[in-house]
């Protein structure tokens, strides 16, 4: 059998969800950073903002997906394989309680962003203040999801899940 | 008879629409509050993982799915605070223009004593 349920849903987590997240931030940024009034017309902003507000809440939704999977699905397994040194190994005493709790960051602040691009939309533009308010948490959100995500891989090398 | 050009003057898009016109914009409360809501968030789940490691009566409390530990409690704990202090600080927020910089500065600072609490080397401190 190539993969074990167990593998499955952690490679789901991670590499599907996880990475579509990671992988969307740099598309987001940039879209974020291009709000300038001098560089795009009033049609180009509006498209601008409504490609932004699609593209952050489907990032935010996925980060809802990866935490929810990881937290309900694949974290009771690893619980029971690795039962006996669950206090006593690095990388659960370390790694996997730090990446089970900073991982619940990104929906949160991915989220914030979501619903703040989609609220003011073309007004953003006018906002600097809010827009780099939103820079900041949005590069919070993939910087929390890629410690989660780097600890989780180093982990599942260390001790995977069947 | 003199041929009169008529000149094509194109509509610019940077005319702004009548609807536009007609929106006011929106005061920076709205935003000020999502963004105090998500560092709220942030700061519960931090206290909680470092209250719940020397109680362990809380600990099993938190554990709201146990295969998966007292994570699973912790999370929704933090989840319900989110929301519930993004509905008062809307509530009381929707229609002020506040001091965002003050409010983004101490958003980031419950994000950052949230990452403080979880840190596994401090939560052992309280063990």
């Amino acid at each position: 059998m190539l993969f074990s349920s167990g593998s499955l849903l952690a490679d789901i987590h991670g590499l599907v969800f996880g990475a579509i997240f990671l992988l969307a931030y740099s598309g987001g940024m940039v879209g974020l950073l291009d709000l300038h009034s001098s560089w795009e017309t009033r049609k180009g902003q509006r498209a601008l903002t409504k490609q932004l507000a699609i593209g952050t809440w489907a990032m935010a939704i996925v980060a809802w997906l990866t935490v929810i999977t990881g937290t309900y699905l694949i974290y009771p397994l690893y619980r029971t394989e690795y039962r006996a040194v669950l206090s006593s190994t690095f990388w659960n005493t370390f790694g996997m309680v730090l990446k089970t709790h900073i991982g619940w960051f990104a929906p949160i602040l991915a989220t914030t962003v979501a619903v703040v691009i989609w609220r003011y939309k073309t007004q953003l533009i006018e906002e600097k203040r809010i827009r780099y308010a939103l820079e900041v948490l949005f590069s919070l959100a993939f910087l929390t999801a890629g410690i989660a995500g780097l600890l989780g891989a180093l982990t599942t090398k260390a001790l995977p899940v069947y | 008879m003199t041929n009169i050009q008529q000149k094509e003057i194109p509509v610019s898009d940077e005319i702004t629409s009548p609807e536009t016109q007609q929106n006011r914009a929106i005061p920076n409360g709205e935003a000020a509050a999502a963004f105090l809501a998500a560092g709220v968030g942030c700061l519960t789940m931090g206290l909680l993982t470092v209250v719940e490691t020397p109680f362990g009566s809380l600990h099993t409390l938190l554990q709201f799915y146990p295969p998966s530990g007292s994570i699973t409690g912790i999370s929704t704990v933090m989840v319900i605070a989110w929301l519930a202090s993004w509905f008062v600080l809307y509530r009381f927020w929707k229609n002020k223009q506040v001091n965002l910089i003050k409010v983004f500065a101490l958003t980031l600072a419950f994000i950052l004593l949230g990452v403080v609490g979880i840190f596994p080397p401090f939560v052992h401190l309280f063990a």
